[in-house]
């Protein structure tokens, strides 16, 4: 498989100009709530924060691919998809602020918490897809991961099992260009992540993830031959991560401006914004009325998220089990009562 | 009642919990056609099909990660390992994500899991054959761990296993598998996690120990019964979350106390149990707390005098007694 063979989004339209100004807004919005994420962070006003900045296109594109019903289970820079499957703004910012409510997503909604460690949601994925085959539903699972995660055994171990027990499951890695400081090309001998598939018997397809009608259109492939029991696709969506691996990085270190000014061309917004003048449905007005709606959107989550009242402490010894054990009883009873003396509850 | 061999304990109680719950499914190396190595799962390929018996590619992180997503759907997974020594890939999975699962999703998710795995020494298993793995899980807030002595126990505390709405490492002594027989309840019956069980009542000496040593410590006890010396001997049968009120009303009794476990003894369970104790009964005590657990030495030795050396046994038990009566 060679660069030339990633998929593009064909000439003729293949999903409706509604479809692509939907996708539009959407990308627009998330671009916002992130810029003003890593805002917030710099204040003070929110925790290490992963922005998702130049990757719009490969979430929206392939969340909006997925039924209600699909699970998802992503990694940490998955603001976008979650949004697009129901998560609401205000949770994602509660999440990045270290709030309880951030890991909840509404009733329904079927988002599993953030994934922080490195590839280990990806067995999960595969749990979730056996479980949905056992009880015989129309559901499939979707996990979400990055370059890095391809060289863990976790990957690895999911994707075998997946593949042999031809289970309704999309494996979506957003080739990002970068684990932390360290380049695909040190990730992985092979030219494309999709490669890896043919080591398990799994289809791989290679998408320009920058292209958000070629993701749409790959994703809906691989949910529609996932539900019909064609088993396991292996997605990469070629995309670029424009900022730092998360507020605490500064990616200047360790690549060059001038890769960063030729990913900008490549500017996934961008891209659709030109797909839309193509099609006549780029008119200032209506862009206009987008960013205003996407800007009222996002301040209006960030205040509620300012708004939620401060946390308890004794929440802190909550749901390590369902009831909790006497010790942990004690251990809760004497911090509270050291609390109440006034004293340090670091002891 | 029926008198039942370990080993058929667990295969009757994990068939019938299949048979009442549907959501119940067995994942694991071997665990279908073959019936496992041990035979545990003989038998349920046929009865319940290669859906929910399933014959998992060898990945020991996968097994547990996928009976993780599972669990979270809201199905009841069995995961089984191979042996205890080769849990050490899932660790990460276990601590990281089940243990985690509940806590990290305020309430939101939970990881109803069992993973089962028989662990321990002196059946010539040479080093990664033998290993007892609960101290490192002991340690772990999210996790409960089980480790039952007896047939009874064993159906007891996995029905309990399986039901209970958080992840449960289920440890099973292999030597305990064929050669331990006695009185199973028949029908729907459980054994609480996290409650021990009073052996036998004794007035001069206080032992607390789990798993096989419960019936060398049972042996010893016999012995100095001869002797003139009375024991008293508690089976933790779960070693997270401990049963504090049972460990310090056995320790309280007597006043002198022998921790014993085939565990390394350094950061073993023992170490709880005795911190335990001198935090609470520290001036009940008579004695000095004793300890006699496997040495801290990497492995088991798999040549048979070096294994019987290194394992403690009952002759071992009764010695570290006399000595602590005499105190």
């Amino acid at each position: 498989m060679s660069v030339d063979s990633i998929r593009v989004s064909q000439k003729e339209p293949q999903v409706s100009t509604d479809m692509l100004q939907r996708m539009y807004e959407l990308m627009w919005m998330m671009r916002q709530l992130d810029r003003r994420a890593v805002a917030l962070q710099r204040q003070g006003r929110l925790g290490t924060y992963a922005p998702l900045e130049g990757q719009e296109a490969a979430q929206i594109g392939s969340a909006l691919a997925l039924r209600v019903q699909d699970f998802v289970f992503p990694s940490y820079r998955e603001h976008a998809v979650a949004y697009v499957h129901g998560m609401p703004l205000k949770r994602i910012l509660l999440y990045w602020n270290g709030r309880y409510d951030g890991a909840m997503p509404p009733e329904g909604v079927n988002l599993f918490p953030v994934s922080v460690p490195i590839a280990t949601q990806i067995p999960h994925a595969a749990g979730a897809a056996l479980a949905a085959k056992l009880r015989g539903l129309d559901q499939i699972a979707v996990t979400y991961f990055g370059d890095g995660a391809t060289s863990e055994g976790d990957f690895h171990e999911a994707m075998n099992f997946a593949a042999v027990m031809e289970l309704p499951l999309v494996f979506f890695c957003q080739n990002n260009g970068y684990a932390i400081s360290l380049p695909s090309r040190k990730q992985t001998k092979v030219q494309r992540i999709a490669e890896k598939a043919t080591a398990y018997g799994m289809e791989g397809v290679t998408v320009d993830g920058n292209d958000v009608i070629a993701v749409y259109l790959a994703m809906r492939e691989a949910v529609a031959k996932a539900a019909s029991g064609g088993g396991p696709t292996l997605i990469e969506a070629v995309t670029y991560r424009m900022g730092s691996h998360t507020t605490a990085d500064d990616a200047s270190r360790y690549r060059d401006a001038s890769e960063v000014e030729m990913w900008k061309a490549r500017d996934p917004i961008l891209r659709a914004e030109n797909a839309l003048r193509e099609r006549g449905a780029f008119s200032e007005e209506w862009v206009t009325q987008v960013r205003k709606h996407a800007e009222e959107i996002v301040t209006e989550a960030i205040l509620d998220m300012q708004s939620e009242p401060p946390v308890t402490l004794d929440q802190l010894f909550d749901h390590v089990y369902r009831d909790m054990p006497k010790e942990l009883a004690i251990q809760k009873q004497e911090a509270l009562s050291r609390q109440a003396k006034g004293e340090s509850v670091r002891g | 009642m029926t008198v039942k061999l370990y080993i058929d304990s667990i295969h009757d109680a994990l068939q019938e919990e299949m048979r009442r719950d549907q959501g119940v499914f067995v994942v694991g190396e071997d665990v279908g056609v073959r019936g496992g190595v041990f035979r545990v799962t003989q038998g349920l390929i046929e009865e319940f099909g290669e859906m929910r018996v399933i014959d998992a590619p060898l990945a020991e992180s996968a097994i547990v990660g996928v009976a993780i997503g599972a669990a979270a759907y809201g199905l009841k997974p069995v995961a089984e390992i191979q042996f205890a020594d080769f849990i050490l890939p899932a660790v990460n999975q276990i601590i990281s994500e089940a243990a985690k699962m509940r806590y990290r999703s305020n309430n939101d998710w939970s990881c109803p899991l069992v993973v089962r795995a028989p662990y321990g020494g002196g059946v010539h298993g040479a080093l990664y054959h033998s290993q007892s793995v609960e101290a490192l899980f002991h340690h772990v807030p999210g996790l409960k761990v089980v480790m039952p002595a007896t047939a009874a126990d064993a159906k007891g505390l996995l029905l309990s296993a399986i039901r209970d709405p958080d992840p449960v490492l289920f440890f099973e002594h292999k030597a305990l598998y064929r050669w331990v027989k006695d009185d199973v309840p028949d029908g729907d019956y459980t054994v609480p996690i996290g409650k021990a069980r009073l052996v036998r009542e004794g007035e001069d000496l206080t032992v607390i120990t789990y798993g096989l040593m419960v019936h060398y410590a049972e042996e010893a006890a016999r012995e100095l019964e001869k002797e003139g010396v009375s024991i008293e001997l508690l089976d933790l049968r779960t070693v997270s979350p401990l049963d504090r009120e049972a460990i310090l009303a056995a320790a309280k009794k007597t006043g002198k106390v022998l921790i014993v476990h085939e565990d390394n003894k350094t950061g073993g369970v023992g170490a709880e149990v005795s911190a335990i104790i001198a935090e609470e009964a520290l001036f009940d005590l008579d004695a000095p707390i004793a300890r006699l657990c496997g040495p801290d030495i990497p492995a088991m030795p798999f040549n048979p005098p070096q294994e019987r050396f290194y394992m403690v046994n009952s002759e071992k038990i009764a010695q570290a007694m006399r000595k602590l009566a005499a105190f």
